[in-house]
């Protein structure tokens, strides 16, 4: 298929989203927005997959939709500021576009039996098509400016999910709090953005992504094309170096604000408000990733910076360890799974940072199977259990829920990195990459060690709160405390629909509410379309997806090593595999991670399952070691105290100055003539006719008089 | 200028017009019957038509005449509109003294 039918796959879905904004207005309409989404984002799937093969043969091609910006451009197309509607296809595209159609087709359509029922039904869908056509717009823009504008869709999506159940007051402040801290790694984007500009003279990645690789020395000057040349000629002037070398890091900034990386990751744990299959489709497995797209789509330009990419690896490595021990004493099940995200895309980021971009991408791929799949079955017990979420609250769920159950154990192998699964060979190539790192590098050695360890130890914590929400949730005894709610969603408040809810609320406890909406008071299994199917194709992803993805193909790495080494994220340097106790270090790294999993999922057996006394024990001698890490190391209550309180107070001030001040001066304005000139008019308003026909006469006389003097 | 008219000045038409719109105004400033008042301002108009009359002859431009006319009927027409606006308020406040309609005092 040529391709240039991939233009259409980002409109696909908006026109979707538009067909499902259409059917949130007649109620018989609602349930065809479900179809409607899921349809629109597998046809973009379809598409990706037929045009594959033209896609990912040759360099990058443009395919442009329609001229956007151009200013100051020349009848050749060259110079002055161009950004057009256009798509940069190439196999890191393609990869993108696969995992943000593929997946979420698999969770729209789990979401279609999700969210049966609820009254938001086809709003939902239209806020995942404009996902859809927001996210695949970032992945296959050809310019930044596009980047951007998809960049900030997302979160605009993002935002409008994570306030679905828009009468809870907490999903409304999780909303606010995600919109707001990424505004401010957005505004280092937006900066460095401009530093491109200014710096290359362009903001089309067919010239400074060849610029870029010019001046670190991966390809030859003389092969650039024009067009790239003067974006090199102009990023190598003396003046601009410092400038290069400062965008990767603003760049960064919004990667961090995106990919919920310290110090920004606070409001991915928040954005858990919104219903589940959001939560696993646009905060684990796609537009969270989306920090660690850009990076390496533009991994020439971040390595040109001596800085950028270790600052990278480091944000990533901490970020790692520090989100995976909050993991390890949360009680909410969704949320162990968020910070747990935030670990993972700290492993993202630490690949990437040590050039591993095919680890990066690799463990994107899988963390994108294996935390979808995590969130939608603890999507399937919150369902099942009415709101339930609560780790205390429930055990020995694996007879009522047998495919979930299994489901969550796949999901929770791969996520553990036990070995033979998805994450097992992706994180170890993460991991092992690290070391390779150190023992190349000469000047940041002890820190990439350090980094590494940092690695393995997160592999440790990862293993153990995986297991323990699993064993926890499925294992032991059975008993359970059902929540109070559907789907964590308050009863809706709403005109139109009054009549019904009361007629629901009244019904909660009673045989007609069960049979209605299809829950029981005991937790039930979900039914296999269309919502277990897609999950099992999940599992499969998760656990044998590394023969398809890293495995299989010519290339070392397997297919996923032919796309990004066919694309910009190529790294300049070609890492070498170093040594350790005289083995290759990755087949080090593949034993130690494999035990350490191992080692983690024992003990989390023992803690969580076989002897849940000894796991109390254990908590109770560490009291104050969990009181931290349940309360997130008081991160939020930092910020609050250091930042918002402060900006609060600033603008109480300034609401005070505002009332007093322009306020009074405004109001004085007005108060003045009235209290004085019109006090005195005041008088003459008597109410009297006769008073005011003299007056006429007596005016008029006046000017009569005047007239005849002027005139004689 | 036609003969029966040469042996009147101008001047007395004029003065006729004034006496008619001076005593109208005394009326409408002195009286407080809204009907009284309201035929003053009626008294008025007769006044102001007169003079009008009398320069439109006295310059043979039938102008004036022709506004005239049109003074008169759309005078007719309001005065119609004026009367019905007073059975009204007299039925709002069963009086007809214009001082019962000062709401708006200051």
């Amino acid at each position: 298929m040529p391709i240039e039918v991939l233009k259409f796959v980002p409109w696909i879905p908006l026109l979707a989203a538009v067909f499902c904004c259409l059917c949130c207005m007649r109620k018989p309409l609602r349930p065809l927005a479900g179809p409607i989404c899921v349809l629109s984002i597998f046809t973009g799937f379809v598409i990706a997959v037929l045009t594959y093969t033209e896609a990912v043969a040759g360099p990058a091609q443009v395919v442009t939709f329609f001229k956007w910006i151009g200013v100051g451009v020349d009848a050749q197309g060259n110079g002055g500021f161009q950004a057009d509607f256009a798509y940069y296809i190439d196999s890191l595209t393609m990869v993108m576009l696969f995992v943000v159609t593929g997946i979420g087709s698999l969770v729209a359509l789990y979401a279609t039996g999700y969210m049966k029922g609820d009254r938001g039904f086809a709003r939902f869908f239209g806020g995942v098509s404009l996902f859809i056509f927001a996210m695949t717009s970032m992945v296959m823009g050809d310019n930044l400016i596009v980047l951007y504008l998809g960049w900030e869709m997302v979160g605009l999506a993002s935002y409008l999910l994570i306030g679905f159940y828009y009468s809870k007051p907490s999903a409304v402040a999780a909303a606010k709090k995600a919109f707001i801290v990424n505004r401010i790694g957005d505004l280092g984007f937006a900066l460095g953005i401009f530093t491109v500009y200014m710096t290359f003279g362009s903001v089309r990645y067919a010239e400074i992504i060849p610029a870029a690789q010019a001046m670190i020395g991966k390809v030859d000057v003389a092969t650039l094309s024009a067009s790239a040349l003067a974006a090199y000629q102009q990023a190598t002037l003396p003046h601009h170096t410092a400038w290069v070398m400062a965008a990767p890091l603003l760049l960064m900034l919004g990667a961090i604000g995106k990919s919920a990386q310290i110090p920004l990751y606070v409001w991915l744990p928040d954005a858990m408000e919104g219903p589940s299959p959001v939560s696993a489709l646009i905060h684990a497995a796609t537009m969270v990733t989306s920090g660690v797209y850009m990076i390496s789509r533009l991994l020439p330009l971040f390595e040109y910076s001596p800085y950028a990419l270790p600052t990278v690896a480091t944000i990533g490595g901490v970020t790692a360890i520090f989100a995976g021990t909050i993991a390890l004493c949360q009680y909410d099940i969704k949320r162990v799974f968020a910070f747990s995200t935030v670990s993972q895309l700290g492993y993202m980021f630490l690949g990437v940072g040590v050039l591993s971009s095919v680890g990066g991408m690799w463990h994107l791929i899988s963390h994108a199977f294996f935390k979808g799949l995590l969130f939608l079955t603890a999507g399937s017990v919150m369902h099942a259990m009415a709101g339930q979420l609560d780790l205390r609250k429930m055990s020995g769920l694996r007879h009522k829920m047998p495919v979930t159950c299994w489901l969550m154990f796949a999901a929770c192998l791969s996520l553990a990195g036990v070995p033979l699964t998805s994450g097992f060979f992706s994180k170890d190539l993460i991991i092992a990459a690290v070391f390779d790192r150190a023992q190349m590098e000469g000047t940041w050695a002890t820190g990439y060690y350090l980094l590494g360890i940092a690695a393995l130890v997160t592999a440790f914590i990862t293993a153990s709160y995986g297991f323990r929400v699993w064993f926890r949730v499925f294992m032991g005894p059975e008993q359970y405390e059902m929540g109070h709610e559907d789907h964590g969603a308050p009863e809706p408040e709403s005109p139109d629909h009054s009549a019904e809810d009361k007629a629901h609320q009244h019904g909660k406890n009673t045989e007609d509410h069960d049979t209605h909406h299809g829950h029981h008071h005991a937790p039930h299994e979900m039914p296999w379309w269309p919502m277990n199917i897609p999950l099992v194709v999940l599992a499969l992803g998760a656990t044998v997806g590394w023969i398809v993805v890293g495995f299989i193909g010519s290339h070392k790495y397997g297919w996923i090593g032919s796309m990004v080494y066919g694309s910009s994220a190529k790294p300049s340097v070609s890492i070498k595999h170093g040594t350790m106790l005289g083995l290759d270090v990755h087949y080090v790294m593949m034993a130690v991670s494999g035990l350490l999993a191992i080692g983690a999922i024992a003990l989390a057996a023992y803690l969580h399952w076989l002897n849940r006394d000894a796991g109390a024990r254990l908590a109770a001698r560490f009291v104050g070691v969990v009181k931290l890490l349940s309360a997130k190391y008081y991160v939020d209550e930092i910020y609050d105290a250091v930042i918002v309180k402060p900006l609060r107070l600033k603008a109480q001030l300034f609401f005070v100055i505002d009332q007093l001040i322009l306020d009074g001066l405004v109001q004085l304005v007005g108060w003045l003539p009235g209290n004085t000139l019109g006090r005195a008019a005041q008088k003459t308003q008597t109410g009297r006719l006769q008073g005011y026909g003299l007056g006429m006469a007596a005016g008029l006389a006046i000017l009569a008089v005047l007239i005849f003097i002027v005139v004689n | 200028m036609p003969e029966a008219l040469s042996t009147f000045a101008l001047s007395h038409y004029l003065l006729v017009g004034a006496v008619l719109f001076v005593l109208g105004l005394i009326g409408f400033v002195t009286r407080r019957n809204l009907i009284i008042m309201f035929l003053c301002t009626e008294m008025m108009f007769q006044g102001i038509a007169i003079s009008l009359v009398a320069f439109s002859r006295f310059h043979s431009n039938d102008t004036g005449q022709t506004f005239v006319i049109f003074v008169l009927t759309i005078a007719a027409a309001e005065a119609a509109l004026a009367l019905g606006l007073v059975v009204l308020l007299f039925r709002r406040k069963r009086t007809l003294d214009a001082q019962a309609w000062a709401a708006m005092r200051g």
